[in-house]
Parts: structure tokens; C-alpha cells; sequence
């Protein structure tokens, strides 16, 4: 469990986000949704760390981020698997050496076993025969593919995925979904996912936050989020043409 | 006073680099790899350099040393004293400076860009350490061969130049070359060529590691990671020779 109590954050004088508070639940993928620049991004580098809060606190099963020590920081992290946004992969490191460099770090498994486990995360994201490859010499959405990869190969108890199917096809998008979902319901993980895209919240949202203008507009479920009045929810899940008419509006 | 901030910075990243490292095994494979990156890639500039370098030292020498009263073996001594003290420990250093500096700066600069750095951070390693310590080792361990490559093909390039020209004969040259030879010269050297790696690559990591923005402050950190570190050089070229020859 994760918990953002009272979070400030802002840039040069200008409010990012406004007093956020959530509980992220274990087992449960949290979604964190809202319009691009509505501060999605911003908010999951303050619960992992990459940004000071301005104020408020984040706190990792019952410890304070800000308050415990750099060794406990590093304990913690070596629990969290994340997804940036724009993949973050080692550009001087292959496919296959990207999603193995967490085991080699941190396991004392021998390379095969690291192989092996890596191969595993890469056919769980749909991806094989690119094992020798280098970033560069990937497509965008399996440059994500891969990313996601590297961060579930290390069993994370927390998982960050900052947009994991921007840039896929339906199809794959669906395999990703599906997949963060899974494996947070199997192992139990705090799954923690930034999206704008309609379909994922209501295939794997178990909890929802709605960011708005840097603040925590709106919470609730895949169910509820289809049944409130609450207009800029409104505004934004109905926003395409296709939810429109699902919804007979 | 703007010197102090990015001083005391610096100096905080370097409490940073020389932490306890996560995985001693990655480590030696990183050393090992920076090695190969760092130093053998540039042996290829640092042999054309110093074999030019010498034939001109030789050739100037022997045109400054135009007196009956000097004997002609003088050539090649001076052209070793300036070869071992100054021109490939220094020189040679400075030129690395530009192609090293550049390199790793923009490397790291790159990897901060494209957010490879807080990759590494999120993972639970310590990346100023991951990523600039094995650079410094690696380079405190092959400049100084890289140095003692220069020294020897300098000394090949004047004798090279000495016999083209015909200026002076083999055996005058060698004796000039072998005449009143103080190792402690060589060790003046490597000393300096040590201390220069450190600032070249810890300078240069720094650089990289503050990088803010895209693409193009790479590029502006990497110019800065070669000024930088050039000025340090002949800074600390200064002190070392002030303190370890007067
Ligand atoms: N490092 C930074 N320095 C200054 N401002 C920043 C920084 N990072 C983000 N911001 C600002 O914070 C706001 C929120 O950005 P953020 O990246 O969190 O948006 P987002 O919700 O993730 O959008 P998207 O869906 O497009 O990814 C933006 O207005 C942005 O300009
Ligand atoms: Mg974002």
C-alpha cells in the first residue's frame, strides 16, 4: 500500500499538484487518470522520489518516504519496477540486456537463470526474436514492451507504469492491460498506472483518481466512474465520439 | 562566488561516486569495459599525435641548438626532457581532455536527458556511482600506459625526423636520448597523468550528471565538461609541477 497524504508540488512558482491525497491498494491496479499536462506524470515521480514534495508525505507500507534513510530508500526501490513514460532503456544495452540488468544487479543468479526469467518477461509482453536488438533499432511500442519488461522482471511489490499503451495498437494494448492486471491480482503488487485511455480504465481500473487542474478531482471505481454526475469526469470519459454512443448520449 | 555552487556540488556527487558500490561483480565488468571504451579507443589519436609531436620537438631543437659550443647530442636530450615532462603527460592529457571529456559528458548528459539516469535510480543503484566511478578507475589505470605509448613514440618520432633530415645520426640522437636519465621523471609523469584522469573523467561525469533539459544541453555540457576540465589541467599542471620539482 501506498499512500500520498496531503502532497504539494510545484514548478517556478506554479502549482502542479494541489494538496493530493490517495491510497494506492495493494493487490489493486490504481489508476491515476487526466488530461495531458493535468500533472500525471509529476505525481508518480513524487511517490517514487525522482521529485521532492513541497509538502505532505508519501509513505511506502507505513514508512515515510522522506523520513527514512538513503540505505531504506534503496531497500525499497529495489522493490519498485517502473515504467517511464518514454521507456528509459540503457540505449548501450540490448533487449535482452536491458530486462536482465535488474536480476544481475540485485540476484545472485547465475546468467542463465537471468536469461531465462528475462525471456520469460519479453514472451509475456509479446515480444521474441528481438532479444539481440538495440533500442535504436526498435519500434516505440516495443521500446515500452520492453520496459515493461525490465520493470516486472525483478517481481516488484510496487509497480509504476506511467502511460504503459500509449503508442500500442488496440490489440497489444489489450495483452498489456491484461497482463499489469494479472500480475498485480497474482502477486499482489501495488500496481499504480497513469493513463488517458479510456479502454484501460474500465478493462483494469479497481481504483481510480482523477486528477483536475492539479487536483484530486474525483475517486472511484471502473463501475462508479461510468455513473457520476460529476461533470469534468463526464467530459473527459466521454470525450470520443465511440463512448458517446456506447453510452447512448 | 558563482564558482562555489557548482564546487561544492561537484564535490557532493563525489562523496556520491566513491559509495559503496551495490554489486562489486557489475562493477569490475563496467571497469573493464570503460577501459576498452576510454583508453584503447583512443591509443589510435594519442600514437599520431605523439610521433608528430616528436619529429617536430627534434627538428626545432636542433635548429634552436645551432652553436658549436652545444654538442649536437643535446637534441636528443631536450627532446626527451620535453617529451617526458611536459609535452605527453600534459599535452597528451589535454588532448584526451577533448576526445574523453566530450564523450563521457555527452554520454551521461544523454542517459540524464532520457531519463536512463533516474532508470537506474528507481532501481535502487546508486548511479553517480554506477555510471562515473568505473570511468575514473578506468582511466587512472590506461592513461598512464596510454602516456608511457606517447613517451615512446614521441622519442620514435624524433628519431624518425633526425635521420630523415639527417640532422643527427642514430647514435647521437640515442645518446642524447640516454644522457643523464633521472627516472624520476617518469614518475613526475605518470603522477600528473593519474591526477589528470581523475579531473578529466570526474569533471566530465559532473557535467553530464547536471545536464537539464534535451538534446541541445547535452551538446552545451559536453563543451563545458572539455573547457572544464582542460583549465584543471593545466591548473593543477602548475601545482604538481611546483610541488613535486621545485
Ligand atoms: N521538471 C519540470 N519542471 C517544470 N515543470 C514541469 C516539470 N515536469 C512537469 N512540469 C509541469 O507540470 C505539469 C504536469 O506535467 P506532467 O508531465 O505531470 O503531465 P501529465 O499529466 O503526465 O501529461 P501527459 O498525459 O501528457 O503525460 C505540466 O504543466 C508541466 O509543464
Ligand atoms: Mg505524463
Amino acid at each position: 500500500m501506498i499512500e500520498a497524504i496531503h502532497v504539494y508540488k510545484e514548478f517556478n512558482g506554479k502549482t502542479v499538484l494541489n494538496d493530493i491525497s490517495f491510497v494506492f491498494e495493494q493487490g489493486k491496479t490504481n489508476l491515476i487518470i487526466g488530461q495531458s499536462g493535468s500533472g500525471k506524470t509529476v505525481l508518480m515521480k513524487c511517490l517514487v522520489g525522482l521529485f521532492p514534495v513541497d509538502s505532505g508525505q508519501v509513505v511506502f507500507n507505513g514508512r515515510v518516504f522522506s523520513e527514512i534513510s538513503y540505505g531504506e530508500k534503496k531497500k525499497i526501490r529495489q522493490e519498485i519496477g517502473m515504467l517511464f513514460q518514454g521507456g528509459a532503456l540503457f540505449d548501450s544495452l540490448s533487449v535482452e540486456e536491458n530486462v536482465m540488468f535488474p536480476l544481475s544487479m540485485f540476484t545472485k543468479q547465475t546468467l542463465e537463470e537471468n536469461r531465462e526469467r528475462a525471456n520469460f518477461c519479453l514472451k509475456r509482453v509479446n515480444l521474441e526474436n528481438v532479444n539481440k536488438l538495440y533500442p535504436s533499432e526498435i519500434s516505440g511500442g516495443m521500446k515500452k514492451r520492453v520496459a515493461i519488461a525490465r520493470a516486472i522482471s525483478l517481481n516488484p511489490k510496487y509497480l509504476f507504469c506511467d502511460e504503459p499503451n500509449s503508442g500500442l495498437d488496440p490489440t497489444t494494448s489489450i495483452v498489456i492491460d491484461n497482463l499489469i492486471s494479472e500480475i498485480t491480482q497474482e502477486y499482489q503488487i501495488t500496481t499504480i498506472v497513469n493513463t488517458h485511455d479510456m479502454n484501460s480504465v474500465i478493462e483494469i481500473g479497481d481504483k481510480i483518481a482523477f486528477i483536475y487542474k492539479g487536483q484530486l478531482w474525483w475517486q472511484g471505481d471502473k463501475h462508479d466512474i461510468l455513473h457520476t454526475d460529476n461533470k469534468e469526469i463526464n467530459d473527459f470519459v466521454y470525450a470520443t465520439e465511440l463512448t458517446r454512443r456506447l453510452k447512448g448520449k | 562566488m558563482k564558482i562555489i555552487t557548482p564546487l561544492g556540488q561537484y564535490l557532493l556527487l563525489m562523496r556520491l561516486v566513491f559509495k559503496k558500490p551495490e554489486n562489486p561483480r557489475i562493477y569490475f565488468k563496467r571497469i573493464i569495459q570503460e577501459i576498452d571504451s576510454l583508453g584503447i579507443d583512443s591509443l589510435g589519436i594519442v600514437a599520431i599525435i605523439s610521433i608528430f609531436i616528436g619529429a617536430v620537438l627534434t627538428i626545432q631543437m636542433a635548429f634552436n641548438i645551432d652553436s658549436p659550443l652545444i654538442p649536437i647530442y643535446t637534441i636528443g636530450f631536450a627532446t626527451r626532457k620535453s617529451v617526458i615532462l611536459e609535452f605527453s603527460p600534459t599535452i597528451v592529457s589535454l588532448i584526451l581532455a577533448g576526445k574523453v571529456g566530450s564523450q563521457i559528458a555527452s554520454e551521461i548528459g544523454t542517459m540524464r536527458v532520457t531519463e536512463q539516469i533516474d532508470a537506474l535510480e528507481i532501481m535502487g543503484v546508486n548511479p553517480p556511482s554506477y555510471l562515473i566511478f568505473p570511468k575514473i578507475i578506468a582511466a587512472m589505470i590506461i592513461n598512464p600506459i596510454l602516456i608511457l605509448v606517447s613517451m615512446i613514440l614521441a622519442l620514435f618520432g624524433g628519431w624518425l625526423s633526425g635521420e630523415l633530415t639527417g640532422l643527427l645520426t642514430s647514435s647521437t640522437y640515442v645518446l642524447g636520448i640516454r644522457f643523464a636519465f633521472k627516472g624520476f621523471d617518469i614518475v613526475y609523469a605518470l603522477v600528473k597523468t593519474v591526477v589528470f584522469a581523475f579531473l578529466i573523467t570526474s569533471i566530465s561525469g559532473y557535467f553530464g550528471y547536471y545536464t537539464s533539459g534535451g538534446a541541445l544541453e547535452v551538446g552545451r555540457s559536453s563543451t563545458k565538461a572539455v573547457v572544464n576540465s582542460s583549465i584543471m589541467i593545466l591548473l593543477f599542471n602548475l601545482i604538481l609541477t611546483q610541488l613535486l620539482l621545485a
